[in-house]
């Protein structure tokens, strides 16, 4: 593994291992001294061209407990908003030594561009591409389903909500469907993409039809920021075909989780009731979030370059 | 070595852990993965057999905090498991062979940031020479002179589904 660019470019062993890794550095977490030596002298920089407080904030965690030398770089207040293309702030980086770039852009396929130029020679893990993939945020929320629910093999995942703008279902369903569970996709017709019958997953336009056997609920973001067109006649009436509320949740089977990804819209796909809920592992999310990337970084980075491996 | 050379091995280990410590109460044993951690649980339990009282064995993985990591490609973690503080106690680290001494500076590293144990003593099945940093230790079950080309091979029944052994290797 070089590179992390999507959910689907793991392999069940491969995947498997870094949740286990994970499964181990989460123990950091709970330590008086909260840092491994492992990755010391080696610099990692987060190159951000959109928003972001968790995923960025996670990373430089994990950077930071793993000892290595972490550069923020985010769009506003660089030279990108000047006008400077990828390409030029890539080799910028790479003149100046970093190991890896963790990428998160507006456009999706930019950080395929970036592993796959000559502009740089580090590791790139995808942080978030437009619409296109999420992957280390697929690969914790299988972290913290298998934690609930033990081997995903056969479970029942349902993912509802704006899948059509939604990066973290696409990695989410590559992911779960290489560890074996099934996943349905719930989503007016207007939000699901096109193509999406090639995916490995069961698609609904019915949230109540698919309640009753899910073994974990994710609810997605409705991404205004990104729509340009009218994808349902009101927020209203989202929230009460698409959204999660007590009811709803009540159907749930008794060892069901609720998942969300972050950032909420509070009362539009989860209602407030449900998201502070003791099902509700939105919290956990994040806290597996750091050491789910510690993994990454260390795999990626932790042992012999390619080419040097002996 | 066979299986009744190390376990009579082993029994003289605990009790000259044993009889080094006396207190067995002030005791925490910490095996390295993945052979060092069976033979802490061998070792804990002869202890409890002898001193009557409960002594629980825990797992300290060094991977993080090897020298080597960049030589190799990544390997995957083992659990650690510490039961419980160890500030002030003495911790008896256990691995089956000791040859470089880089496993034990590694997991010296690793205990230090878990922790100020009140003193740190280094069981091992092994013995084989080779020394490249200047670690010794403190109950050895046997000493094995070795050429550095060969390999000591040690088999546990719980990993290797063998009989226990201890075999030197040839060239490789």
């Amino acid at each position: 593994m070089k590179h992390l660019l999507s959910a689907g470019d793991l392999s069940r062993d491969e995947a498997t291992l870094i949740l286990d890794t994970a499964a181990e550095l989460l123990s950091v977490a709970k330590r008086p001294i909260k840092k491994l030596p492992t990755l010391r002298g080696r610099t990692i920089v987060n190159l951000f061209f959109e928003d972001s407080t968790r995923t960025r904030i996670s990373f430089e965690a994990a950077a930071k407990r793993l000892s290595a030398d972490v550069i923020n770089f985010s769009a506003k207040g660089s030279s990108a908003s000047k006008g400077e293309s990828l390409k030029d702030t890539a080799l910028t980086l790479q003149a100046m030594g970093a190991d890896a770039v963790v990428i998160r852009h507006h456009a999706s396929g930019a950080p395929y561009r970036l592993a796959h130029s000559k502009w740089s020679n580090g590791a790139v893990v995808n942080a978030g591409d437009g619409t296109h993939e999420h992957p280390t945020q697929a690969l914790l929320d299988a972290f913290t389903m298998r934690s609930h629910l033990g081997d995903l093999a056969g479970k029942d995942i349902t993912i509802v909500g704006d899948v059509l703008h939604s990066r973290v279902a696409r990695s989410n369903a590559l992911l779960l469907d290489t560890l074996g569970a099934n996943v349905t996709l719930v989503a007016p017709p207007t939000l699901l993409p096109v193509g999406v019958e090639t995916w490995p997953v069961a698609t609904s336009y019915d949230f109540d039809a698919s309640l009753e056997k899910a073994d974990a609920v994710m609810m997605l973001r409705v991404q205004r920021e990104r729509m340009n067109a009218s994808f349902f006649p009101s927020a209203r009436e989202y929230s009460r075909r698409y959204g999660l509320d007590v009811a709803r949740m009540n159907r749930l089977p008794q060892h069901a989780i609720v998942m969300h990804p972050g950032p909420m819209n509070r009362g539009m796909e989860i209602n407030a009731d449900v998201a502070d809920s003791d099902r509700s592992v939105i919290v956990e999310q994040v806290t597996n979030g750091v050491a789910v990337r510690m993994a990454v970084l260390y795999l990626l980075l932790g042992g012999a370059t390619e080419g040097e491996d002996s | 070595m066979d299986a009744t050379d190390i376990s009579r091995a082993l029994t003289r280990i605990t009790h000259e852990i044993l009889e080094k410590n006396r207190d067995a109460e002030q005791v925490v044993i910490l095996g390295i993965p993945t052979r060092g951690v069976e033979l802490a649980q061998r070792i804990a339990a002869k202890m409890t057999e002898v001193e009557g009282t409960t002594i629980t064995p825990g797992a300290l993985d060094v991977t993080m905090y090897r020298d080597d990591l960049r030589l190799r490609a990544p390997r995957a973690l083992e659990p650690t498991n510490v039961p419980e503080d160890i500030d002030g106690r003495v911790v008896v680290l256990v691995d089956d062979v000791l040859m470089s001494g880089r496993t034990i500076r590694a997991a010296l590293d690793a205990l230090s940031e878990l922790g100020r144990p009140k003193a740190v003593q280094l069981a091992v099945l092994v013995d084989r020479g080779h020394r490249e940093l200047p670690i010794r230790a403190d109950f050895v079950g046997k000493n094995l002179p070795t050429a550095k080309t060969e390999k000591v091979q040690v088999r546990l029944a719980e990993f290797d589904g063998t009989e226990d052994s201890v075999q030197i290797e040839g060239d490789r």
